[in-house]
C-alpha cells in the first residue's frame, strides 16, 4: 500500500469537491432517503445526507467516482454529520457506527476501482452542530450545549468506524470552534494508542468572519497554535470563503507551520440566492495563484464545487510542485 | 538543521515567547489562594464581579491569566469550569491564554476540557512519583497545553540549588525522552521562597532561585522558567512599599538570569528605576545575600515605609469622564456592565420619558456595535456581550417604563423566532432575539429545525405580532419561501422578518415577498431588527412603513429579474407571439386635446411640491424613505440637517432664480407596426422598442413598449407623446461658484437639487399632459405620494431605463421635438443629456401600460434590431450590450 505521506512529497494531491450539492441533484424524496429499511421510521429523514450511504449507496458511490474521474486523489467519506451529536436531530444516534463504516467502505470500494495511481479515502469528521466553547444561550454565557467529553466520546465512535471501514486518513474539517476540534484530536489520539496504529490526520478550519477569525473568535495563528500539539499530516482551511478571500489566511498559516497545507475553498461566495457562481475556470485561475505562490500541498473544493471544478483544479495542480516544507528534526 | 522552538500559547490570539519577548506577565488576581476578594466572590457565586477582576488583569497588562480554585470549601471542578466558560465569552479577556493553576489533577483536567486555546497547566511534579507524573504529562500533551513543572519530587520540595537542578533535570529527561513532551512546552518553577524571614536557612532562597534559573536555561534546551513572585516578600505583608520594591528587584535579577514568565500582580510592582536608592540597596542586599545583617537592616528600614500603602481605590478609568452617551456607548461596545445602571440612571434624568433612554442613548450605542460588527471590527462574541449589557440597561429601566404606562401591557410586541426546518444554526437568531428582548419585545423562541406547521400553529395560538425566520444554509431559503406560501394560503397577515447568513434583501424581495400578501422584510443585522420591528408595529408608522417596504421590494425585484442570469430564452419570433395582447377591440384611444409640439417654461416654485426626496437622500448615501428617514435611528440626525440645508438653498434657488425650468413636448398620432415598432402617422418617424425574451411563467407575456400602442391592424388611431424637461441651466455655474469658495458641500447640494427639480418637472409635466394637454385622465386626483408611487394612469418611460434601455431612441426624440433648438438640451456622443438635470421620455396613455424591465435579450433580436435601426450588428451590440444575454 502506498502511503499518502510518500505521495505528498512527490506532488500536490487533489481533494474532492462538494458532496451535498452533488447528492441534491438526485432530488431525493423523503421516501428515497428512507429507502426500504427506514420506511416506517417515525421521524422525517429527508435532508440527512449521511444516511444516503446506507439507503442510496450507489448515488454516493457515483459522486465519489465522478470526483476520482475528474482527477481527485482523495475523496472524503459522506460522514460530515456522522456523530451521535449530529444524528440526534434525526433520532439516528444508534446508527452512527454503521453510517461511518458503510460510508468508508463504499468510498474505499470506489477508490479501489482506480488502479492508475494511488487514490485515497479521507474520513470526514465534521464540526457537529454544537459549540463547546460558546454558549447558545446569550443570557447564560457559562452554559455549554455540549462538553468536551460528549464530543470526545462521539468522535471516538466515529473515528473507530471510519478506520474499520478502511479510510487512509482522517480529516477533521470545517472547524468553527477549536475546542470541538481538540476533542476530535483527543479522540483520535486515544484510538491510535489503543489500537497501536498510526493514521495520518488532516485538520481544516473555517474562517467565518470579516475580522479573519474562526466563529469562536480565534485568529489564524491562535487556531494553528491550539491544534499543533498533535502530529498532523496537514493543516488548512475550508468552506465559508472563496479561494480569493481565503488566500491571505492560508498564507498566514503557511508562514507559521511546518505541516503540509491544505485548502478546499468554496466556489466563491454565495450569491443572493445562496448559489455559487464561480465557474471551474474562474476557480482554476484563483487556485493557480495559490500554486504560483507555492502555498499548498493538498487542494480541493468545498461548497459549490463540482467535478468540473475539481477537474480544472487537478489540471492546473499537475503543473506545479508541492509547497516545500521546512525540514524538522 | 536545528529548528528554532519557541513556547507558543494561545487564547483568541497567539502568544509566542521568543528570546526577544520581554518577561511574560501572568496575572495572579484570579486566584482564590492569593486574593481574598476573588475567593469571596467565587464563594458567593458572584461570577460577574469575579470576571471583572480577570478583565482588569488583562487591561492592566497581564499576558496570561492564572486561574486557581484550590480552596477547601469550594467545589474546584465546578468553579474552574464555570469561571473558564464565563471568561470564554469575554473576548477582551479570552484573547490571552489561560494558566490552569491547581494542585488537584481533576481540577486541572476540568480546566483543560473547556479552553479552546493552548494554555498552561500549573503545575505537575514528581511529588507523587514518576507514574502519576508521566500519566498527567501525557494527558496534558493530548489536551494540547504547556506545563509548569515544580521542583518537587517523592522526597520533597527542592530548597537548595542542587536539589532544584537535580529535580528539574530528572523531570526534563522523563518528559522529553519518555513522554515526548515538546521541550519548548516545558516551564520549570524552581520554587520562589520568602527571604528575610529571620531564619538562617532562608538566606539563600532568592539567590538559589536565580542560580537554578540560569542553570536550567543553559542546560535544559528550550525549557522556560516561571515562578510566583509575591512569595519572596511574604515576611513584609502589610508593607506594600517594601513588597513592591522587593518584587521589582527580584524580577530584575531573575529575568537577567533567564526567568521567562512569572505570576505577578502588576499593581504590586514598583518600577525598578524608581525604587528609592536606599531601599533598593537594602532589598538587594537581602535578595543577593550580600551582607550578614541584610535582613535586620531591611526590617529596620521597612518600619519607616509603613503606612505608605497605596490607596486601594482604583484610579477611575479615563472613559468615565466622558459624556453620558459616550459612556453608554463605551459600555455597550466593550460589553462592560459595571457602570451601566449608574449611566442609564443619569440618562433617564435627562429624558422626558424613560423609553427615550432606550430609543436614543442605548440605540445609538447599539448602532455603533452594529456598524463595528458589520465592518468586521467586532466579532460575534462581543456583539452577544453588548446585547447582554443592553439587556441589563433595559431591565433597569423597565420599572420606570411600566410606571409611566398606566398598567398597560409592557411588551412592545410579541415576536416569534425560529430557525426554519432543516437548519440548525441559531446564533444569529438568538442575537436578534436578545436585542429585541432588550427592547421590550416579548420573544417566543421556537429554536431550530422548526417545521412550518409548528411556526404557523404557534403564531396563531400565541397571537404573535411578528414572525422572525432565520437560516444559514442554502435550502433554508426555499423553506422560507414555502412558509410564506403556506402563511398566505391560510390568509395570515402577520409581518415576517427574514434574517440569517444566506438570506438577502434581493432574495427576500424576489423570492419570498411575492408569495405573501402581508409584509416580508429582510433584516440583515441585529441592531436593525429593533427599528424594523418597531416600524412594523407602531400604529403611526405601520402603514407607511409596510407600504414603503413593499414598494422598495417590488422595484428591487423588477431590477433583479431583469439581470438574473439563469434564464431560458425565447426566440424573438416566439416572444412576439407571446406579446401582451390588449383588448383593442373594446378600447378607444383618447384623442389628445393638443397634437404637435410645444415648449413650456414655468416658475420653479411650482415644482417644489413635486419633489421626491427619497432619492435625494440616497444620493448622499443616506438610505431610507422620506419622511421616515428624518427620524431614522442611524441617519436621522444627518438626514434632518441635510434636509434643512436643502430647504434653505431651495428657497434661494427659487427666489433668486438660480435655475430655469424649460420643457418641450409633442403628442402625435401613431400605431404599432411589425409588432415592435411605433410608427408616427403624420411624420416619417419610427420609434423602435425592444421585447422581453426571457421565458416567462405560464400566462405572462413578453412585453415591449409597442404593445401599449394600438397596432395598425386594429384600425384604431392611437397616439404617443415625447418630452424633454430641464432645470439644469444655471446649475453648473452655481456649482462652480461654490467650488471656488471651497464649498464642496453646497456645490454638491445644488447639483442634487437640480436633479430633483428636473425629476419634479417631469412629474409636473406628466400631470399636465394627463389632465390638460392630452387630457386622457382629465378627472385624475392624486396626492404627491401617489405620484411618487406611480399610481397614475399611463407611463412616461425614459430611454436608457429598464423598459427601453436603448439610448439610440434619444436622437429620434431630439429630432422629432427639435429639442436642442427649442430648449438647448444637448446629447453627448454617448447619448447623455447636457445639462445633467434633464429628463426625457415618452408618454403612453393606455391604462394598462406599465413600467417593466426588458431584461436580457438574445442575438436574434439584436440582429433584427440592427436591421430596423439600419446600423451594423456591431454597433447594435455596442449600444445594447448590457442587455444582451451571455
Amino acid at each position: 500500500m502506498v502511503l499518502i505521506t510518500t505521495e505528498l512529497k512527490k506532488r500536490i494531491l487533489v481533494l474532492d469537491g462538494a458532496m451535498g450539492t452533488m447528492l441534491q441533484r438526485n432530488n431525493f424524496s423523503e421516501e428515497d432517503f428512507r429507502g426500504e429499511r427506514f420506511k416506517d421510521f417515525p421521524h422525517p429523514l429527508k435532508g440527512n445526507n449521511d444516511l444516503l450511504s446506507i439507503t442510496q449507496p450507489e448515488a454516493v458511490k457515483k459522486v465519489h467516482r465522478l470526483y476520482f474521474l475528474a482527477g481527485a486523489d482523495i475523496v472524503e467519506t459522506n460522514t460530515f454529520s456522522g456523530t451521535t451529536i449530529g444524528m440526534t436531530d434525526y433520532y439516528l444516534e444508534d446508527l452512527v457506527y454503521e453510517l461511518n463504516f458503510q460510508s468508508a467502505k463504499i468510498a474505499r470500494e470506489v477508490a479501489d476501482e482506480f488502479t492508475d495511481r494511488p487514490r485515497f479515502v479521507a474520513g470526514s469528521i465534521g464540526p457537529t452542530n454544537r459549540t463547546a466553547s460558546m454558549s447558545p444561550d446569550v443570557n447564560d454565557p457559562g452554559f455549554r450545549a455540549v462538553t468536551f467529553d460528549d464530543l470526545r466520546i462521539a468522535y471516538k465512535q466515529q473515528v473507530e468506524a471510519l478506520i474499520d471501514g478502511g479510510v487512509d486518513v482522517l480529516l477533521v474539517e470545517t472547524i468553527f470552534d477549536t475546542l470541538n476540534a481538540k476533542a476530535a484530536l483527543f479522540a483520535i489520539e486515544e484510538v491510535k494508542e489503543e489500537r497501536n496504529l498510526d493514521i495520518p490526520v488532516m485538520v481544516s478550519g473555517t474562517i467565518t468572519d470579516a475580522s479573519g477569525r474562526t466563529l469562536s473568535g480565534q485568529t489564524v495563528e491562535a487556531f494553528l497554535i491550539s491544534i499543533s500539539h498533535i502530529p498532523l499530516l496537514s493543516i488548512g482551511f475550508n468552506c465559508a470563503l472563496g479561494a480569493d478571500q481565503l488566500k491571505p489566511y492560508l498564507k498566514r498559516l503557511a508562514m507559521n507551520t511546518s505541516f503540509n497545507i491544505s485548502a478546499h475553498p468554496n466556489a466563491g461566495l454565495p450569491n443572493a440566492f445562496g448559489q455559487y457562481d464561480q465557474t471551474p475556470q474562474e476557480m482554476q485561475a484563483l487556485i493557480k495563484e495559490y500554486l504560483q505562490d507555492n502555498l499548498v500541498n493538498i487542494i480541493g473544493g468545498c461548497c459549490g464545487t463540482t467535478p468540473e471544478h475539481i477537474k480544472a483544479i487537478a489540471e492546473v495542480a499537475k503543473e506545479f510542485k508541492p509547497r516545500q516544507i521546512l525540514e524538522t528534526i | 538543521m536545528a529548528e528554532v522552538k519557541y513556547l507558543k500559547l494561545s487564547g483568541l490570539e497567539p502568544l509566542i515567547v521568543t528570546p526577544e519577548s520581554n518577561f511574560i506577565n501572568v496575572g495572579e488576581r484570579t486566584n482564590v489562594t492569593g486574593s481574598r476578594k476573588f475567593l469571596r466572590l467565587i464563594k458567593e457565586e458572584k461570577y460577574e464581579e469575579a470576571i471583572e477582576i480577570a478583565r482588569s488583569q488583562v487591561e492592566g497588562g497581564a499576558q496570561i491569566i492564572d486561574v486557581n480554585m484550590d480552596e477547601g470549601m469550594l467545589d474546584g471542578v465546578y468553579a474552574m469550569t464555570k469561571f473558564l466558560n464565563l471568561i470564554a465569552a469575554e473576548p477582551d479577556i479570552a484573547r490571552v491564554p489561560v494558566m490552569i493553576d491547581s494542585s488537584k489533577w481533576e481540577i486541572i483536567e476540568a480546566g483543560l476540557k473547556v479552553i479552546q486555546g493552548k494554555g498552561v497547566v500549573n503545575s505537575i511534579s514528581l511529588k507523587e512519583g514518576k507514574e502519576a507524573f508521566v500519566h498527567h504529562a501525557k494527558l496534558i500533551k493530548r489536551y494540547g497545553a504547556a506545563v509548569i513543572v515544580m521542583a518537587f519530587d517523592e522526597v520533597g520540595q527542592a530548597d537548595t540549588y542542587e536539589r532544584r537542578i537535580e529535580i528539574c533535570k530528572r523531570s526534563y529527561d522523563i518528559l522529553v525522552n519518555e513522554v515526548h513532551f515538546p521541550a519548548e512546552d516545558i516551564i520549570f518553577d524552581p520554587n520562589i521562597f520568602p527571604v528575610a524571614t529571620g531564619m538562617e536557612e532562608h538566606k539563600l532562597n532568592a539567590l538559589d532561585f536565580f542560580r537554578a534559573t540560569k542553570w536550567i536555561r543553559e542546560n535544559l534546551p528550550y525549557a522556560g522558567v516561571s515562578g510566583g513572585v509575591s512569595n519572596v516578600s511574604f515576611s513584609f505583608r502589610g508593607n506594600d512599599k517594601v513588597r513592591e520594591a522587593m518584587h521589582s528587584a527580584f524580577l530584575f535579577h531573575a529575568i537577567k538570569n533567564g526567568m521567562t514568565m512569572g505570576i505577578v500582580n502588576p499593581e504590586m510592582l514598583e518600577i525598578y528605576d524608581e525604587i528609592a536608592p536606599v531601599l533598593l540597596e537594602h532589598v538587594e542586599d537581602v535578595l543577593l545575600n550580600r551582607r550578614e545583617d541584610a535582613t535586620e537592616r531591611l526590617l529596620d528600614l521597612a518600619e519607616s515605609f509603613k503606612g505608605e500603602n497605596k490607596s486601594s481605590e482604583k484610579v477611575i478609568q479615563e472613559w468615565r469622564n466622558s459624556s453620558v452617551q459616550e459612556r453608554l456607548t463605551h459600555s455597550l461596545v466593550k460589553g462592560i456592565d459595571e457602570f451601566i445602571e449608574i449611566d442609564v440612571e443619569e440618562a433617564r434624568k435627562l429624558c422626558a420619558k424613560p423609553i427615550e433612554v432606550i430609543e436614543v442613548y442605548l440605540m445609538n450605542g447599539m448602532n455603533v456595535v452594529g456598524d463595528l460588527f458589520g465592518s468586521g471590527k467586532m466579532f460575534l462574541p462581543q456583539v452577544v456581550k453588548s446585547a447582554r449589557v443592553m439587556k441589563k440597561a433595559v431591565a433597569y429601566l423597565l420599572p420606570y417604563i411600566e410606571a409611566q404606562k398606566d398598567g398597560k401591557s409592557s411588551s412592545a410586541g410579541k415576536v416569534l423566532m425560529a430557525t426554519v426546518k432543516g437548519d440548525v444554526h441559531d446564533i444569529g437568531k438568538n442575537i436578534v432575539s436578545v436585542v429585541l428582548g432588550c427592547n421590550n419585545f416579548e420573544i417566543i423562541d421556537l429554536g431550530v429545525m422548526v417545521p412550518p406547521e409548528k411556526i404557523i400553529e404557534t403564531a396563531i395560538k400565541e397571537q404573535v405580532d411578528i414572525i422572525g425566520l432565520s437560516g444559514l444554509i442554502t435550502p433554508s431559503l426555499d423553506e422560507m419561501v414555502c412558509l410564506a406560501k403556506e402563511l398566505d394560503k391560510l390568509n395570515i397577515k402577520i409581518p415576517v422578518m427574514i434574517g440569517g447568513a444566506t438570506t438577502s434583501r434581493a432574495h427576500t424581495a424576489v423570492k419570498i415577498a411575492p408569495e405573501y400578501a402581508a409584509t416580508v422584510v429582510h433584516v440583515n443585522d441585529a441592531s436593525r431588527a429593533v427599528t424594523v420591528a418597531s416600524n412594523l408595529l407602531q400604529e403611526e408608522t405601520k402603514e407607511a412603513y409596510t407600504q414603503s417596504v413593499r414598494a422598495e421590494y417590488d422595484k428591487l425585484r423588477e431590477g433583479y429579474l431583469s439581470r438574473s442570469r439563469y434564464k431560458n430564452f425565447l426566440s424573438i419570433e416566439e416572444a412576439r407571439k407571446n406579446k401582451l395582447q390588449l383588448d383593442w377591440e373594446n378600447y378607444q384611444p383618447v384623442p389628445p386635446n393638443f397634437i404637435g409640439t410645444k415648449t413650456i417654461e414655468i416658475e420653479l416654485t411650482e415644482l417644489i411640491d413635486f419633489i421626491d426626496w427619497t432619492p435625494f437622500f440616497s444620493s448622499w448615501e443616506l438610505y431610507g424613505k422620506y419622511p421616515a428617514i428624518l427620524s431614522d435611528e442611524v441617519v436621522g440626525e444627518q438626514a434632518t440637517t441635510l434636509f434643512a440645508d436643502a430647504q434653505k438653498m431651495l428657497q434661494q434657488i427659487v427666489s433668486e432664480k438660480w435655475l430655469t425650468a424649460k420643457a418641450v413636448l409633442g403628442i402625435f398620432p401613431a400605431n404599432t407596426i411589425n409588432d415592435d415598432d411605433i410608427k408616427l402617422s403624420t411624420f416619417d418617424f419610427r420609434l423602435l422598442t425592444l421585447r422581453q425574451q426571457s421565458q416567462k411563467t405560464a400566462g405572462a407575456p413578453n412585453i415591449a413598449l409597442a404593445d401599449f400602442i394600438a397596432p395598425k391592424e386594429s384600425g384604431k388611431q392611437d397616439y404617443i407623446g415625447c418630452f424633454c424637461v430641464t432645470t439644469g441651466f444655471g446649475v453648473d455655474e452655481k456649482a462652480t461658484e461654490f467650488e471656488k469658495q471651497l464649498d464642496d458641500y453646497n456645490s454638491i447640494l445644488v447639483k442634487a437639487l437640480g436633479d430633483r427639480l428636473a425629476e419634479a418637472f417631469a412629474e409636473y409635466l406628466h400631470l399636465k399632459v394627463r389632465k390638460e394637454i392630452w387630457g386622457y385622465a382629465a378627472n385624475e386626483k392624486l396626492s404627491n405620494q401617489d405620484l411618487i408611487e406611480e399610481a397614475y394612469k399611463g407611463i412616461r418611460p425614459a430611454p436608457g431605463y429598464p423598459a427601453c434601455p436603448d439610448h439610440l431612441e434619444k436622437p429620434t426624440i431630439w429630432k422629432l421635438l427639435n429639442v436642442e433648438q427649442e430648449i438647448g438640451v444637448k446629447l453627448t456622443e454617448s447619448m447623455a443629456m447636457w445639462p445633467a438635470a434633464s429628463v426625457s421620455g415618452y408618454y403612453f396613455a393606455h391604462p394598462e401600460s406599465k413600467y417593466f424591465g426588458l431584461g436580457k435579450i438574445k442575438e436574434d433580436q439584436v440582429t433584427d434590431y440592427a436591421k430596423r435601426r439600419n446600423i451594423s450588428i456591431e454597433e447594435a451590440n455596442k449600444w445594447l450590450s448590457p442587455n444582451i444575454a451571455d
